[in-house]
This record gives C-alpha cells, sequence and structure tokens, in this order.
C-alpha cells in the first residue's frame, strides 16, 4: 500500500487534516489534525483502500518544555498486505483526544493505559479508568515531571492504602 | 417466578490457574459467565520507567523480566530496536545464534503454556513430558549464558560470546530428540476424548474480531489469519530459514492448541537449520558506537583506551531518532517503540505486549462459557503477567 494514495484517500474526504508526512526507512508515519482525528482513523480502518484493521498499540511521549505537550502515537498494521502506519497527534494535558475504541476495540486498553501512565484523558471512551496503577495512586509516572525520588520516598508501603474499584 | 440473580465471583490474583497474577472479576449466572473484568496492575514494576534511567546495555536484563518464560526473544527485540537507531549492521554469525537462541526460547515458552494449560484442563501428565525437555533447554542456556530462564545472552550488535563446543553438541542432541519428545505429547492429548469435549468450540473468536482485539501470535493465528512477524517482516536472517506458518480454522481453544503444537515442529526445524549452516565469523559488530575496544587496542592505542573507559562508565550513547522494532515473541508480537535523543539512555521505551492486547480481550472469549472454561480459556491464551504489567 503506497503512502501517497492513502493520503490522497484522506484529503479528498477531509481536506487539511493531514499536517506532516514521514517517510522513514521502513515505516511510515502522518501527523493528523486534531478536529478531523476520529474520521480520518475511521477511514483509515473502513476504507477499502486503506484497510489498516489492527491497531497495534498506542504510544505516549511527554516532550515536557514544548508547548503541546504530548505526542500521542497509533501503530496502524494491515492484516491484509502486513503494511505499517503510524498515526501522530500532538496534544496536551487539558486537550481530550476523542476515543477510537469504537474503531478498534485494542485501543480499549491501550488508552487505558496511556490515561494512566501519562495522564492524557480521551473522550467517548467506554471505561477511562487506571489499569497498572490502582484507583487512588496520585500522579502519572510516565511524566517527565514525575520524581524518581523525594521526601516520601523511603517510606514504607502500606497497602492498605490501596483503593480497590471492586 | 423468582427474579435470577448473578453472583461475583472473584478469580485471583493468587490463583494457580491464572499463571501468575492475574485477577479476572466474573459475573456469574448459575455456571454461566455473563460478565468478566480482568484487573492487572499487580506486576507492575514501571520497566519503561526505569528504562529511561538506564543505560541501553543495562536495559537487556530487565528485557528479560517481560516474558520470562521465552525470555531471549524479548532480548532480541530490544536490541533490534537499539541498532536500528544507531544503524548497526549485526554479523551474520551472531543473529544466526540469535536465532537459535529465540526459537529454543519459543519452545520452553511453549512447553511451560502445554504443561500447565493441560494441569489446568486436569491432565496430569503432560506437564511431566514438558518439564523434562524444557529441562534440556535450559542447560543449553546454562551452558551458554550462564543462567538458566534469563539469559541476557543477546546484546547490542551481537551477542555475548562465541559458542562452546558443548553448546552445539546439546543443540544437536536435542533437535535429534525432539521430534520424538513432540510425538510423545500428540499421543497424550491431540485424540484425546476428554481434551477434544474440553477444548473444540470453547472461548472460539472470529479472524475479524480477533484482528479487532490486537490479538497477535498463536491466538491470531488460531482464527486462522496468517500474521507472524518473522515472515512479515523478516529480522535476523529469518529469510534464510526454511518454516511455515501453521494457522487454525475455528479460532477456538483446540486450534490455538494445534498452532502451538506445530510452532514446536517448526521452531525445532528452523533451530536444526541455523545449527547446520552457522556461519563462521565474528559474534560482535566492530561498530564504534557500541563495540569494546579488544585488549590489545586498548594497550596499543590511547583513543581506544578512551573510548572504552567511556563505554564503561557512561555507557554507548545513541543518536536522535525514532524507531520501531517487533520481534514475534512466544506469545505474538513484541514491539520497541524507542525514541532516543542523543543520551546514553533512551528517552522514552514503550513496550508492545502482546499478552497485555490477549488479555483484554479475555471478557470477549469468557461470557456465554462456564466457570470451568474460564481456567481453560486463560490457560489457551497463554498470557505472562510479567509482560502485561511491565
Amino acid at each position: 500500500m503506497e503512502l501517497k494514495k492513502i493520503i490522497n484517500t484522506i484529503c479528498e474526504k477531509y481536506p487539511g487534516s493531514i499536517l506532516k508526512e514521514t517517510d522513514r526507512k521502513d515505516i511510515k508515519e502522518i501527523t493528523v489534525a486534531e478536529q478531523s482525528f476520529y474520521e480520518v482513523m475511521k477511514t483509515l480502518q473502513g476504507d477499502e483502500d486503506c484497510g489498516f484493521d489492527m491497531l497495534t498499540d498506542v504510544v505516549g511521549i511527554d516532550r515536557m518544555p514544548r508547548a503541546p505537550r504530548f505526542d500521542l502515537l497509533y501503530l496502524l498494521l494491515s492484516s491484509k498486505d502486513f503494511t505499517r502506519l503510524i498515526i501522530r497527534l500532538e496534544t496536551d494535558e487539558e486537550q481530550e483526544v476523542p476515543s477510537v475504541s469504537s474503531i478498534w476495540q485494542s485501543a480499549n486498553w491501550g488508552e487505558r493505559e496511556v490515561f494512566d501512565l501519562l495522564g492524557i484523558s480521551f473522550s467517548n471512551h467506554p471505561n477511562l479508568r487506571r489499569i497498572l496503577t490502582w484507583e487512588n495512586f496520585e500522579g502519572h509516572p510516565l511524566r517527565k515531571d514525575f520524581p524518581l525520588e523525594g521526601k516520601d520516598f523511603n517510606k514504607p508501603f502500606d497497602p492498605k492504602t490501596i483503593k480497590d474499584w471492586c | 417466578m423468582t427474579e435470577r440473580k448473578t453472583v461475583t465471583l472473584n478469580m485471583g490474583p493468587h490463583h494457580p490457574a491464572t499463571h501468575g497474577v492475574l485477577r479476572v472479576i466474573l459475573e456469574l449466572d448459575g455456571e454461566t459467565i455473563v460478565n468478566a473484568t480482568p484487573v492487572i496492575g499487580y506486576l507492575h514494576r514501571g520497566i519503561e520507567k526505569i528504562c529511561e534511567n538506564r543505560n541501553y546495555q543495562q536495559i537487556i536484563p530487565l528485557t528479560d523480566r517481560l516474558d520470562y518464560s521465552a525470555a531471549s526473544a524479548n532480548n532480541i527485540g530490544y536490541c533490534l530496536a537499539v541498532e536500528k537507531l544507531v544503524g548497526i549492521e549485526v554479523p551474520k554469525r551472531a543473529q544466526y545464534l540469535r536465532v537459535i537462541m529465540a526459537e529454543l526460547a519459543r519452545i520452553m515458552g511453549h512447553h511451560l503454556w502445554l504443561g500447565t494449560h493441560a494441569l489446568d484442563i486436569g491432565a496430569m501428565t503432560v506437564i511431566f513430558y514438558a518439564f523434562r525437555d524444557r529441562e534440556m533447554i535450559m542447560a543449553i542456556n546454562e551452558e551458554i549464558a550462564g543462567y538458566r530462564l534469563t539469559p541476557s545472552f543477546i546484546r547490542i550488535g551481537g551477542v555475548a560470546h562465541d559458542t562452546t563446543d558443548e553448546f552445539i553438541k546439546r543443540v544437536r542432541d536435542f533437535v535429534k530428540w525432539f521430534p520424538k519428545a513432540l510425538e510423545g505429547y500428540h499421543t497424550l492429548l491431540t485424540q484425546n476424548k476428554i481434551w477434544t469435549t474440553r477444548t473444540m468450540n470453547i472461548g472460539a473468536i472470529s479472524a475479524e474480531e480477533a484482528v479487532n482485539y490486537g490479538l497477535t501470535g498463536p491466538c491470531l493465528r488460531g482464527s486462522g489469519v496468517a500474521y507472524d512477524v518473522r515472515k512479515a517482516f523478516p529480522y535476523s536472517s529469518y529469510d534464510d530459514f526454511d518454516f511455515q506458518i501453521p494457522i487454525g480454522r475455528n479460532g477456538d481453544i483446540y486450534d490455538r492448541y494445534l498452532v502451538r503444537m506445530e510452532e514446536f515442529k517448526q521452531s525445532i526445524n528452523i533451530v536444526g537449520q541455523a545449527i547446520e549452516n552457522l556461519p563462521a565469523g565474528p559474534v560482535q559488530t566492530d561498530n564504534p558506537w557500541v563495540a569494546n575496544p579488544s585488549q590489545a587496542e586498548v594497550q596499543n592505542d590511547i583513543s581506544a583506551l578512551i573510548r572504552r573507559f567511556m563505554m564503561h562508565a557512561k555507557g554507548a550513547s545513541a543518536p536522535e531518532g525514532e524507531v520501531y522494532a517487533a520481534v514475534e515473541g512466544a506469545k505474538g508480537e513484541l514491539g520497541f517503540y524507542l525514541v532516543g535523543n542523543g543520551n546514553e539512555h533512551p528517552y522514552r521505551l514503550k513496550i508492545r505486549s502482546s499478552c497485555f492486547y490477549l488479555a483484554s480481550a479475555l471478557p470477549r472469549l469468557l461470557v456465554g462459557h462456564m466457570v470451568a472454561d474460564a481456567v481453560a480459556i486463560i490457560g489457551s491464551l497463554d498470557v505472562v503477567l510479567g509482560e502485561i504489567d511491565r
């Protein structure tokens, strides 16, 4: 599948939605604008020219001093001809990203992990809760400003403080 | 008529059949599961965060602790990502040794799955045979790396050191022995009436759904999608070897079982080809980004001495950039998204865990089945909590 063809398909339907395209050695990447993000993802999954039917992973990167703070990456794969595509979206703490879990079921847990560890929130997510840490855990460990040590760092951990959600 | 009430049953995290610390909250109507909620995170060690504060070489033993039942495959995935970022070509002999280690790890992982999965369903005998043969691979690991379960034998730019004659002999012996052992496993289970009754048409998932849920590895192939990273995106000379990808038809437990049983055969086939055609040559790259200068160089060349000192004091550094490298682990696609910023440690390392997405499909697979089938379904997914929780 050619990157040109995919981009043409998307640009025809949603003009101005693609901000940047990068053709790295082995993987192609496009940066998508926030406003038409969900529609573009739907097209990528459903359209016959694209057919990216598997969402391999959701990756969040904290680029701290930068203005939109986070990079959100969606790793897509087509199970027909095995091509990969990365969709990049720039977002920050306040912004809510539309959830794609209604398009790919795998986004359900993938987005929960990003929410848990980086604190990016998603709109229309069926079950947006912490997944790897516990319910009343404070902070988001994979943010670059999360302390590696501090005044409470050596305190013994009391498991009774964990709030269970069941 | 009385109102039907559901019962909530907590399974795990200390349940022997959840293979680690997986917890599933089951909502039951009689014996039928109407709702299932997996709870994970009991083994969360923050490996991704630790990686951001370690240098590239120090991360290798951490990756062993992801899918600890097939550890060498994880090392390769991580090393491939770093090599891609730096731009290192690995010598052919090292690539073949990596393939041998990865395929032996896959067999080891499948041994653990076969033994415990059969034990969960009630077949006691299989685990003894599976662990007898798993022990032989452990001995091979010990011979070459010094460790049995977590070898950490793969290094950035190659492997730790060259083979010994004893290693070659043991691998050859194992390649000769294993097909016979595999036949034995088949006689225990494949045609067994109890086994087929317990596994056929249980936990079935269609190809479209499996893809949509992000399943990879034997679970995806059991549903009939021939996606294998070794074939789709060949790495580490996998295109040199002749092997087939087994696929199932119904996507139920029995098909996943058959796929893994065939993978045993294909893997041992690859190991056989690799050990017989092992090319001569170095096992470590001489790329100065990652290679340690040799003793002779250090004693005669001041720049080599400085480089060696820096390599040990600070660690090798990698340039700015982003790469994604994936390998076919025993459980499915294990990917590493690596972001470098020119330092000695990664800016971000995201681990794409196959088991994480396998576990996310549990509610879909469990609903509608009996409680006793829950144990069989979890076993057939072959999840390892070290990789889910990271």
